[in-house]
């Protein structure tokens, strides 16, 4: 299967001042994959290295060491303008001095492509971004949003392999977010164009995303599909950075083939396997999403789970949120759904409530 | 009234309507300063050295500035893009000369120029020249070259603003668009510091119009420029009324160049650089 682009062991080292100490590492050995057709996210904080590695696929900063392929040719020495690639920048980067069609035309002329076929594609473009009666504005004239399409009717006119996209919705209020998320989805459905998508947004990316790839200072830490991510967190960080997460410290007491058995909060708990080996003694963390936790009064009817008392709850209209002291210290945030009519099965601060969750909905962590 | 707004009605309407007044008296002394009449008007009409000269120094301001802004924008360009941590000393080289003597300037190249002047023994030395043939010194190019040399910085200015306000997104932008820099320079960087370019056209173009000393220093009889003629008139031939009627052509010529120049880019912008 033929990548719309690689990396393969990329590293990008800026050399800051005079001494060697000063140089800082932006990517660290990244090898990245990404499909033919697909909407890709690099996710992650600021300064986690996903700009710089979307700038070096731009062209605009080479790689310090390792090699980068799009459609399976090596693009090391390639200049960006002779890049198979377009971008969608943060601020836009319209042309102010042009109208919005000769900016979304520019890269078909500087191609040399037939007035008529150009004037065509471009009205094309902007009918696909839901803007074609705005040819004759200035950039200076239209709305955040507006300009937003249009650099992305810019990009898109030229039929990338790959197109770019630069937190390209951080400037929006959150209304027009949402809605260009979804947008952008259908979008990239409908043109068929490989999207490598960069934000800190995590929801943003799980909303929109076939495959996300999770980076933190320069490095990859785990890609896979929204589900997984999200559902199979590899470390304490993308847990807690995709998503809302509670963490148990837990030593392990005993684990065979498909589940361990740890002590945490001074309870007992069965946790599944989650292919990491285990011994006895080992430090680990357990991380429990708060949704898939549910409340009981204690002492209730079921046995197990962890008991403490309700410390604090916020009602945010659809699930309400109990903070729960369990008897450790430790603190668990639960999310109960508000399904019923009224407060049927709601506990007060200072409750004594005992936290349940299914099996299978705990995973375990070391690193 | 606002300080500002009684400060610009005491130093420049005030002075310009005492000018204006001046346009429409007979002579510059009682009884002939009371005597009302157009006549100076109608005099600027029928005299056409004034217009031939008026159009000549039009000319030479054109050049000038034309000049100035062809050598300084490559200067501009380069301190901005390629400069890199350099810029701020080659700035400052640039515009230290600017802070020495305005005249002391204009007598530089009367040295460099003259019959035995540095140019000219070069010339000679190297063979170029016969002894004494080319007349460098006393001529409108003279003028041209001074001038070009005096107004540089005060052009690089602006369009190194113009250059530097260039957002750098844009250029990646063109890049990633596909051009090669040749075309990122003709088809973004050249139109969006069209501002600056045109701030340097009129920071050159209004002084050169009206300027005089550096005629008198370095231009000689075949130099003379529209700017000495008004002078003799104030100076000279002590007509006051004549003197005013020319310069407030003058200034009508120069409000009508920057009318223009509003259609093309908006004054705000060259406040702006």
């Amino acid at each position: 299967m033929e990548f719309a682009a690689e990396l393969r062991a990329v590293c990008k080292v800026y050399a800051s001042g005079r001494q060697p100490q000063g140089a800082v590492t932006a990517v660290t050995d990244l090898d990245l994959s990404i499909r033919q057709g697909e909407f890709f996210t690099l996710l992650g904080p600021s300064g986690c290295g996903k700009t710089t590695t979307l700038r070096m696929i731009a062209g605009f900063e080479s790689p310090s060491s390792g090699e980068l392929l799009i459609q399976g040719q090596s693009m090391n020495a390639v200049p960006p303008n002779k890049r198979p690639v377009n971008t969608v920048f943060q601020n836009y980067a319209l042309f102010p001095h042009l109208t919005v069609m000769q900016n979304v035309a520019f890269g078909l002329e500087v191609a040399r492509v037939p007035r008529a076929e150009r004037d065509r594609r471009a009205a094309e473009a902007l009918e696909l971004v839901r803007l074609p009666d705005l040819g004759d504005r200035k950039p200076a004239q239209l709305s955040g949003g507006q300009q937003q399409r249009v650099a992305l009717a810019r990009a898109l006119v030229n039929r990338p392999a790959l197109l770019l996209l630069d937190e390209p919705l951080g400037a929006l209020d959150l209304k027009l977010r949402k809605e260009m998320q979804v947008e952008l989805k259908s979008l990239q459905r409908r043109v068929g164009i490989t999207f490598v998508y960069v934000t800190h947004d995590q929801e943003e990316a799980l909303t929109m995303s076939d495959r996300i790839a999770v980076m933190n200072h320069g490095r990859l830490l785990q890609m896979g599909d929204p589900v997984s991510i999200y559902e199979q967190p590899a470390t304490c960080f993308v847990a807690d950075f995709i998503g809302e997460t509670n963490f148990l410290q837990a030593v392990v007491l005993a684990a065979d083939g498909t589940q361990v058995r740890l002590r945490a909060a001074g309870c007992e708990l069965l946790v599944p396997q989650s292919g990491q080996q285990l011994s006895g003694g080992q430090a680990v963390t357990v991380a429990l999403r708060p949704e898939k936790l549910a409340l009981q009064s204690s002492p209730g009817t079921k046995g197990g789970g962890l008991t403490g008392f309700v410390q604090e709850l916020v009602f945010i209209g659809t699930d309400t949120r109990y903070v729960v002291r369990l008897e450790t210290g430790e603190m668990v945030t639960v999310r109960v759904q508000n399904a019923g009519q009224g407060s049927s099965n709601s506990w007060r601060s200072g409750d004594p409530v005992q936290v349940h969750w299914e099996q299978q909905c705990a995973r375990i962590l070391t690193a | 009234m606002a300080p500002p707004a009684l400060l610009l009605a005491v130093f420049f309407v005030l002075p310009m309507l005492i000018m204006a007044s001046f346009s429409f008296r007979l002579g510059t002394f009682a009884p002939e300063r009371y005597v009302f009449t157009t006549e100076h008007y109608w005099d600027f009409i029928s005299r056409t050295s004034f217009h031939r000269l008026l159009l000549r120094s039009i000319g030479v301001a054109f050049i000038t500035a034309g000049a100035s802004i062809v050598l300084a924008y490559p200067l501009a360009h380069f301190l901005v893009f390629r400069a890199g941590r350099m810029q701020l000393t080659l700035l400052s080289l640039l515009i230290i000369p600017a802070w020495t003597s305005y005249l002391l300037r204009i007598l530089a190249w009367k040295v460099i120029l003259g019959s035995n002047g540095l140019l000219n023994s070069f010339l000679l030395q190297a063979g170029l020249i016969q002894e004494g043939s080319a007349r460098l010194l006393y001529s409108p190019s003279a003028v041209v070259v001074t001038l070009v040399y005096v107004w540089i910085p005060f052009v690089a200015l602006p369009i190194f603003a113009a250059l530097q306000r260039i957002d750098g997104s844009v250029l990646e932008a063109a890049a990633d668009l596909g051009c090669p820099a040749w075309q990122t320079f003709l088809r973004v960087i050249f139109p969006l510091s069209l501002p600056g370019v045109a701030a340097g056209f009129l920071f050159v173009f209004i002084p050169t119009l009206g300027e005089w000393v550096t005629p008198a220093l370095v231009g000689g009889a075949r130099g003379v420029m529209y700017g000495n003629l008004i002078q003799d008139q104030f100076v000279r031939a002590l007509n006051w009324p004549m003197g005013s009627v020319m310069s407030l052509v003058m200034l009508a010529l120069m409000l009508v160049q920057l009318a223009l120049f509003s259609r093309v880019v908006r004054l705000s912008d060259l406040a702006a650089v």
